[in-house]
């Protein structure tokens, strides 16, 4: 039977416990703000041998990346956590583990990118490496990136999947603040997560391969990529199943699009992370107001859910998309392309509006999602108009 | 110590077929340090580089045993998750306790030298049980022939061209082995491929100890040095006799130096090299001059090692101190860390 405990967690000292449940290992990791919590609390469990972890205080993020990849390859359950410039730096590794299809997980606490430097919370880091081939989850809360980490390990090591997933979480509102957060008995966990089998390993010296190979002009480079979009759609009916597995047995609701008021809203905001929860707050207010506003979260970004984001805003009339990472000199940031591509791919013709929001841990106010609701009222004839910018910037001086 | 008919009786490693140029003095020396794990399991990694793309052209491959390579700056790092892998699935019991294997990681001088040394000397304090090997051929060969910190004083290279302005490379090399040997590792030791028998003796040497041990082996490149391509042999043989490439040891942190004496002018190895070409040039004499200077005081410089091991050892001696410290290092690998499973 699944026993609960509840405590006061912060989402780095949560994936910590994940990390400790699902006992990898190998665990090559670099101090990073503001996912040091994760390392310091697992480093704990090490000392007193609450894990059977090889635990690889390497030298640099770029370091911890190889060494994961050549862990993974040699057939551990391999987890590691980053952040910003640290994800920046392992840049070409990220690449290469998923190339190798190599299982490995990683807690990425969202923070943004130099220049200027700034220890806090924003998607730069990670949707810069959004085509770097890796699963991608984004929680909106301490107890989601639990649970998207003990999801993680089922997805990535599926052999039908076999590919590196990274478990987001933003920068000190969910790394560092406290909420209350379940834990589930290790027992159940354990049963949950299951133990990685890999099929190949490097150490299988009597079955020896190579691995990380060259494949030049003409050698199979478009196939590995081609196998690994393959893996990228598989993955997401597997994503689904091992989240509806988990609910059966937390009790908390797996979606990979989150939907608040969208069977009626007409005005609608996409978002990722840990903001959600304050668009659910306002567009709540709203409502009861009489005004029919919604929200969509997206919980996987990796594979794009697509299909999953059409149906939720099938009948918008204005959307706005709040993106909290730049493409500078884009059409729009990253959250509004994929969106709008997924509206072009369906045929909704809806208006959107891209916001660019939170950079560097700009406050996230109420007034501040009130503001973009109200501006999706004239969307259309603001467009019409010619008013309406590329990218509005929110809650900058 | 082996004699050939012994050597040659040992698995082959590296299986022929692969794309390395006729006459690679890199690929000699893989063979050679190889021959050195005797009959036990031997996994290898590779920086990018010529040893890495020429040998495992997919689908095919050259190594026998596992491979892995995954960046040019990262063949030590990367081994040190397979290594971290094999004692991490041991303790968990995925792995018998007594399975045997020896790990290696081969990059060129580019990928040590320089891109790859920080990772190298992280994974040097971690304490691996891995050898590091470096095939120093003295340039980004791979890549066309680019200077790299391993290039020799006025050597031409794509990148230390030689010109109207500028003599070809216009700084010494870096002593990758002395800041290896800083790191105060059980052993690390330079060899040549010429030396096969020393290569060999070394390269057991490094596989049997437990903990990160390195070599770094001058593999010249015929294509880079502008030899023809049966000189690979020949030119490290003379960069060993002239004392461009002193062969020395460092175990527990005593240097010893295989003495060389019968003693070359520097001229000997560099007259035959085309990236020398210019030095022989009426006018340029005092760059000779200055290369066989920085090669004597080189050699100066580890003869003064190798004096001051023994100063060091009478330290110890007199201090009752140990060379080695058997509870560190049982320590560094695991073994006495409490452990619950």
């Amino acid at each position: 039977m699944a026993e609960v405990t509840v405590l006061a967690g912060s989402g780095d000292q949560m994936v910590a416990e994940a990390f400790r449940q699902a006992n990898p290992d190998v665990l090559p990791v670099y101090p990073i703000t503001p996912q040091t919590i994760i390392v310091e609390e697992f480093d704990k469990f090490v000392a007193e041998g609450r894990v059977h972890t090889e635990f690889v205080p390497v030298e640099s993020e770029h370091s911890a990346m190889a060494a994961a990849i050549g862990a993974s390859a040699a057939g551990a359950r391999t987890v590691t956590a980053t952040a910003s410039q640290g994800l920046a730096y392992m840049w070409e590794q990220l690449y290469v583990a998923a190339g190798m299809r190599l299982p490995i997980v990683m807690a990425n606490a969202n923070r943004a990118l130099s220049a200027p430097i700034n220890i806090h919370g924003d998607h730069s880091d990670i949707l810069g490496a959004r085509d770097s081939g890796w699963i991608m989850y984004f929680a909106e809360n301490a107890q989601e990136a639990y649970d998207d980490t003990l999801m993680a390990f089922r997805v990535a090591e599926h052999p039908d999947v076999m590919l590196p997933v990274a478990t987001t979480l933003d920068g000190f509102i969910t790394s560092h603040a406290l909420e209350r957060c379940e834990l589930m008995d290790d027992e159940t966990v354990a049963k949950f997560v299951g133990e990685y089998k890999p099929e190949h390993s490097l150490l299988d010296t009597d079955n020896p391969n190579s691995y990380g190979m060259f494949a030049n002009l003409g050698n199979f480079y478009m196939e590995t990529k081609l196998a690994q979009r393959k893996a990228m759609e598989k993955a997401m009916p597997i994503i689904k199943a091992v989240g509806e597995e988990w609910e059966a047995i937390s009790g908390r609701p797996f979606d990979v699009v989150k939907t608040f008021g969208t069977e009626d809203a007409e005005r609608v905001i996409v978002v990722m992370g840990s903001s959600t929860g304050n668009c659910r707050a306002v567009a709540k207010a709203l409502r009861e107001v009489g005004e029919k506003v919604g929200v969509v979260s997206l919980r996987v970004f990796r594979p794009f859910p697509t299909e999953e984001l059409a149906a939720a805003l099938k009948g918008a009339k204005a959307i706005a998309v709040m993106d909290r990472a730049e493409t500078v000199g884009g059409e729009g940031g990253p959250l509004w392309q994929e969106v709008s591509a997924c509206l072009h791919s369906a045929g909704n013709t809806a208006p959107v509006r891209d916001y660019m929001y939170g950079l560097g841990g700009a406050d996230v106010t109420l007034e501040l999602i009130n503001d973009i609701f109200n501006d999706l009222k004239t969307l259309e004839a603001d467009k019409a108009a010619g008013t309406v910018p590329a990218v509005t910037y929110k809650g900058n001086r | 110590m082996a004699n050939i008919k012994q050597l040659s009786e040992l698995p082959q490693r590296l299986s022929p077929g692969h794309s390395m140029c006729g006459g690679c003095g890199a690929t000699i020396a893989v063979r050679q340090v190889l021959m050195g794990a005797g009959k036990t399991p031997v996994v290898c990694g590779a920086a990018t580089g010529c040893l890495e793309v020429s040998t495992t052209t997919f689908p095919f491959t050259s190594w026998e045993g596992g491979f892995i390579h995954s960046t040019f700056e990262s063949a030590a790092a990367t081994m040190s998750g397979v290594e971290a892998a094999f004692r991490g699935l041991k303790r968990a019991g995925k792995i018998p306790a007594d399975k045997q294997i020896k790990f290696v990681a081969f990059g060129g001088d580019g990928g040590t030298y320089d891109i790859g040394l920080q990772a190298l000397s992280g994974a040097l304090e971690r304490g691996h049980d891995f050898l590091y090997v470096c095939y120093d051929n003295g340039a980004y060969m791979n890549t066309g022939i680019q200077r790299s910190g391993a290039t020799p004083y006025s050597a031409w290279t794509t990148t230390s061209e030689v010109g109207n302005a500028v003599p070809g490379k216009r700084h010494f090399e870096k002593d990758l082995t002395s800041i290896v040997a800083a790191h105060h590792i059980p052993y690390a030791a330079q060899a040549s491929i010429s030396n096969w028998n020393d290569l060999v003796t070394k390269a057991t040497k490094a596989m049997d100890i437990d903990g990160p041990t390195f070599l770094n082996v001058l593999a010249p490149c015929p294509r880079g040095w502008r030899v023809p391509f049966d000189q690979a042999v020949k030119i490290a043989d003379l960069g060993v006799k002239t004392n461009y490439w002193p062969l020395y040891e460092v175990e527990n942190d005593v240097w010893k130096l295989t003495e060389n004496r019968k003693k070359l002018p520097i001229e000997d190895f560099l007259q035959p090299q085309g990236r020398f070409r210019h030095l022989f040039k009426p006018g340029n004499e005092h760059l000779i001059k200055e290369f066989q200077t920085n090669v004597d005081r080189h050699y100066a410089y580890i003869q003064a090692r190798v004096e001051g091991s023994k100063v060091y050892q009478q330290k110890l001696e007199e201090a009752g101190l140990p060379l080695v410290s058997d509870d560190a290092l049982a320590m560094q690998s695991g073994s006495k860390l409490p452990f619950q499973q």
